[in-house]
């Protein structure tokens, strides 16, 4: 079944420049596709690139290199204001950090309206307010809410409150740059559950950038693993977690804890060393199985593939 | 065992402009020689809060001990003098921070700041107190540490920097090792070989350790028993096999529900609806009863005592008086607790 | 461990299922409350800060209205009723202020005799109106008598009528109306200075920091070539061209006093573009004119406001100090600096000539710092609990 992709990344380059000579390639050359109404996952541990993948992909950083083609329309490059406001209100964000994400200064009305008066949604005054209140009972918060401003809020309220200016200018695609990485492990669970039914109910489709695999997993379709800058693995979530191939997928699963006291008496943890690949040629993104991705050298490729058989 | 450790019935508070803000109210706990507690709550549950009265850094002026003792090795602790509890913090009682980052002096180098404690405590020599260091930074897994003690705090990684702070905090050889969230802001793989090396740590130096997390497969990771944390107060506590296998709070079931689980595909995960509550004016009866779906009558009039499940088990719910209907734990629960035994099969995949 | 006992005690008729008859469980308790209004009652709580604030207040006034008080002009000259010490009517007769229009100093000589006469010819040879107290009667030996005289001048010169509340300089010149009028100088140049900082720092820093890359660089580039050209040295610099006087010290200043203001706004807005909530709104679309208003400017008020209040005191302390060496107000204009300074030079004999302007400038500074350090606590959330 072939899905209507959403958005392509092909060949996404972002370096930054660090003093004079040296450059920090962030993003190194990674390439994947979004499909309508499925949930992509990023992972990787801090400084692996993830966020600034989705920076970029949303604009607020240009690439270096590559393209980032959504709906058939290259995001990057010179944009009238008009094509730049069509494609803002297509594709959104949710951040991170519930504390920084939110002014401080402005109340939730203004927040979560901003977009709306952006883009001109509400015929009025009225309008404007009921938009706004119907938001937040979406988000699962009070209309009374409205009036009031974030520093009296928790941190999974106002992450939802991040989530409702988000949904005001009726996006098509959100990038959640680790919504939950902040939050207590009970409330990531009620940001997960309202992800997941406002993908049901409106059809959205996600990039949800994590570090923690076990929601990432539970979350996401497909799931691609980031190291350093490179896109090391991309497969769908159960096939990554049942088949993890690239040895740094593997560390990263043997890695998470689990709420389970004998199991983590018995876990064996993988220890990743980049040292232990094969060095003969430049490794390339192949697909070892339909649908399955690993970095990998021809060796390796080939050394996986008879991994795969052997299951 | 002994006990090393007892709290008993600590209430701790904070004026602020706004009133009185009742962090911690009424918790009693013990800890054994060598054994590894995890408190386990949201933020603002009042864990940190409880460990940072134990060690008396609560903010001055503004966070007091309201009522309650601290018992260590039979001594109230809550009445000592500054001088005395700096000395016990050196030595008996050390602490790791979450903050890997802030918790280091970025202009001192590492090996200093280690001997610091050992020639101030121990009335070690220099010589003596560099040599102990270097033996410290072997023991916590830091490679080359005769030349990473010439080294400041920037030119190590972050979980190289945590396993700085480990040394420091161990450099007395404490009786307790408070770990206040040590790997929250640590990468998952990161995270896994911390909390190794501590584990190792104690079977080494028979330390207890008071674990404070807000994830519970970390906790099933270290702790022999688990406290589980409510609005200030302890609403469920046992050893890690209770906690996990047998929870009978509300609560705690909602914790668990939380976290998914590697190879299920619930449409929904068993979350805990609303947030914490405000400790200005926490709610009349059980504070959990307002985000509970079940919630009983009385438990918006009363607050549950603590009922007893096993020796080592007890929790504060009405769930369990005699007159209660009988609730089973929500189906992802039950399925879970049973559903791990059968881990193992799923797990072939990673080996 | 607490343990189950009155459990038997609870009515069975409460163990049903709660019906929850509203979710509360999203409810905030707390009444709602804006930023400022936090900040404010912060500040207000700060007593120190409020009564700097009133302080100032009176301060103010009294520099638009404090010369009108009396009849004495700001260049009323009368070498008569030179440095005549303070008397203000009613409070005259409460010795202890010492604004009773007396000059009281102690003398000394080898006998008692000697030390009244080297008292009297001090005091103008107005025998009659000098009171003498003896502290010690002395041994013949040097200076070993010791007398306490008081002169009553405003008698001697048969000027009972007269009141100068702060007394008169060395021109007779009322001190009231010249401490106030320094005041108002001394105020204005600050004011200007806050002016100036507002004006030419704010913008200069947040256009450095929100355009950041290659503008960025070289008005930083410019902005340190003048932070380490030293004030004064502009100051001498200007008097090359220009007259000592208020417009030079103005110009100095806005050569150079806005630095400050525009290096902690430039780092302001550097943090606090790359906060989420601004980028936020650029992936909103938001304009960059919007965001600076909406989002940068009330978040780095703050900030600015509370820098204005060091940056007051600062400017009228330079004031002060280049009137005192000369090179500021020139008389007859009368600034606090410059009555120090005239007052300095006889301060052994009439202490109120220095004493009373040099309150006036200290309240002013500490009032001014008071106030910045309540408006920095109050814009921190950490302190609104």
């Amino acid at each position: 079944m072939e899905a209507e992709k959403v958005l392509e990344v092909k060949n996404l380059q972002k370096f930054f420049k660090a003093g004079r000579k040296n450059i920090i390639k962030a993003v190194n050359d990674i390439s994947f596709d979004i499909y309508k109404g499925e949930t992509f996952g990023l992972v990787g541990e801090s400084g692996c690139g993830k966020s600034t993948t989705g920076r970029t992909i949303i604009r607020l950083h240009d690439a270096t290199g590559g393209q980032v083609i959504f709906n058939n329309e290259n995001v990057h490059g010179k944009k009238s204001k008009k094509d730049l406001l069509k494609l803002n209100r297509k594709m959104q964000m949710i951040f991170q950090d519930p504390s920084s994400s939110l002014n401080p200064k402005m109340t939730v009305m203004d927040i979560v309206a901003e977009g709306i008066d952006i883009h001109k949604l509400a015929k009025n005054e009225e309008d404007r307010k009921r938009r706004v209140e119907e938001l937040l009972e979406t988000v699962g918060l009070n209309r009374e809410h409205a009036t009031r401003f974030p520093h009296e809020f928790s941190g999974g309220q106002r992450q939802r409150i991040g989530i409702a200016r988000a949904l005001a200018v009726e996006p098509e695609f959100i990038i959640a740059d680790e919504p939950i990485s902040a939050l207590d492990v009970s409330i990531q669970a009620q940001v997960v559950n309202l992800l997941k039914r406002l993908q049901r109910d409106y059809g959205l489709t996600f990039l949800f950038i994590a570090h923690d695999l076990s929601m990432v997993k539970y979350i996401s379709d497909r799931i691609g693993v980031m190291y350093f800058g490179n896109m090391v693995e991309l497969a769908e979530s159960d096939e990554l977690y049942k088949n993890p191939l690239h040895p740094y997928t593997k560390s990263l699963l043997s890695a998470i804890p689990l709420p389970d006291p004998d199991y983590e008496r018995n876990r064996q943890r993988i220890a990743y060393d980049p040292a232990e690949h094969d060095t003969s040629e430049e490794p390339e993104f192949r697909e070892v199985k339909q649908g399955h991705w690993v970095r990998c050298t021809t060796k390796e490729f080939e050394q996986y593939k008879r991994e795969l058989e052997n299951k | 065992m002994s006990k090393l450790l007892e709290v008993k019935d600590l209430s701790v508070s904070f004026n602020t402009y706004s009133g009185e803000v009742q962090a911690v109210r009424g918790i009693d706990f013990d800890l054994k020689k060598g054994e590894t507690l995890a408190i386990v709550g949201e933020s603002g549950s009042g864990k940190s809060v409880t460990t940072k009265a134990i060690t008396q850094l609560l903010p001055k002026p503004q966070g007091y001990i309201k009522k309650g003792q601290i018992l260590f090795e039979g001594q109230d602790i809550t009445k000592y003098s500054t001088k005395q509890m700096q000395k016990l913090r050196g030595k008996d009682i050390s602490t790791v921070f979450q903050d890997p980052m802030t918790s280091l002096n970025p202009t001192m180098k590492v090996g200093k700041q280690i001997a610091e404690g050992l020639i101030k405590h121990r009335k070690m020599s220099k010589a003596q107190a560099r040599e102990k260091t270097i033996e410290l930074l072997e023991l916590v897994g830091i490679p080359h540490p005769e030349t990473r003690i010439k080294q400041y705090p920037h030119e190590f990684s972050g979980g190289m920097r945590q396993r700085v702070v480990v040394a420091i905090a161990l450099a007395c050889n404490p009786k307790i090792l408070i770990a206040d969230e040590p790997t929250t802001a640590l990468d998952v793989t990161i995270q896994a070989q911390i909390l190794e090396l501590m584990k190792d740590i104690q079977r080494e130096m028979d330390s207890a350790i008071i674990f404070i997390t807000h994830d519970l497969g970390v906790v099933a990771n270290v702790a022999d028993r688990v406290a589980v944390m409510y609005a200030g107060k302890i609403v469920e506590i046992g050893t890690a096999d209770d906690i996990f296998y047998n929870p009978k709070h509300p609560y705690t079931w909602g914790l668990l529900g939380s976290m998914p689980t590697l190879d299920s595909n619930e449409e929904e995960l068993f979350a805990i609806p609303g947030s914490p509550p405000d400790m200005l004016n926490p709610p009349e009866g059980d504070a959990f009863a307002p985000r509970n779906r079940f919630a009983l009558e009385i438990d918006t009039k009363m607050e549950p005592p603590m009922f007893q499940v096993s020796d080592t088990h007890y929790a504060a719910t009405w769930l369990l008086h005699e007159h209660a209907p009988k609730i089973d734990p929500p189906g992802s629960v039950q399925r879970r607790m049973q559903g791990f035994a059968s881990m193992d099969d799923g797990k072939d995949g990673e080996e | 461990m607490a343990t189950n006992q009155q459990k038997n005690d609870v009515p069975k008729e409460l163990f049903v299922p709660h019906e929850r008859k509203e979710d509360t469980s999203e409810k905030i308790t707390k009444p709602s409350r804006s930023f400022f209004q936090d900040a404010r009652r912060t500040f207000f709580k700060n007593k120190m800060a409020v009564l700097s604030i009133i302080l100032m207040v009176i301060i103010i006034l009294m520099s638009i209205i404090g010369p009108y008080f009396n009849e004495y002009g700001m260049d009323d000259q009368d070498l008569s009723r030179a440095k005549m010490p303070p008397r203000v009517p009613v409070i005259e007769d409460l010795p202890f202020l010492g604004m009773n229009g007396t000059l009281t100093s102690e003398f000394k000589g080898d006998t008692v005799e000697e030390a009244t006469e080297n008292a009297i010819m001090r005091y103008d040879n107005a025998e009659d109106y000098i009171d003498i107290k003896v502290l010690s009667e002395g041994d013949g030996s040097t200076d070993s008598a010791e007398v306490s005289a008081t002169y009553h001048i405003y008698e001697a010169k048969d000027m009972q009528d007269e009141y100068f509340w702060l007394g008169t300089d060395q021109l007779g010149r009322d001190q009231w109306t010249r401490i106030w009028l320094g005041t108002r100088v001394s105020l204005i140049i600050a004011f200007v200075a806050a002016a100036i900082d507002l004006l030419i720092g704010v913008a200069y820093g947040g256009i450095s920091g929100y355009y950041g890359g290659r503008v960025d660089d070289i008005m930083q580039r410019i902005l340190e070539i003048l932070i380490g050209i030293p004030k004064l040295v502009v100051m001498f610099l200007l008097l090359i061209v220009l007259k000592p006087g208020i417009i030079s010290i103005v110009l100095a200043l806005t050569i150079t006093g806005w630095t400050g203001m525009a290096r902690i706004v430039r780092g302001e807005v550097l943090k606090q573009k790359n906060e989420e909530y601004v980028l936020a709104a650029r992936t909103l679309g938001q304009s960059n004119g919007k965001i600076i208003m909406k989002h940068l400017m009330p978040n780095v008020a703050g900030i600015i406001i509370i820098n204005i209040m060091f940056t007051i005191p600062d400017a009228i302390f330079f004031e002060a100090f280049l009137s005192f060496i000369g090179l500021g107000i020139v008389p007859p204009e009368a600034s606090l600096g410059a009555l120090v300074d005239a007052g300095f030079k006889v301060f052994r004999l009439y202490p109120y000539m220095v004493f009373y302007p040099a309150v006036v400038i200290s309240v002013i500074m500490i009032a001014f710092n008071l106030i910045g350090d309540g408006l920095r606590d109050a814009f921190d959330p950490k302190m609104h609990k």
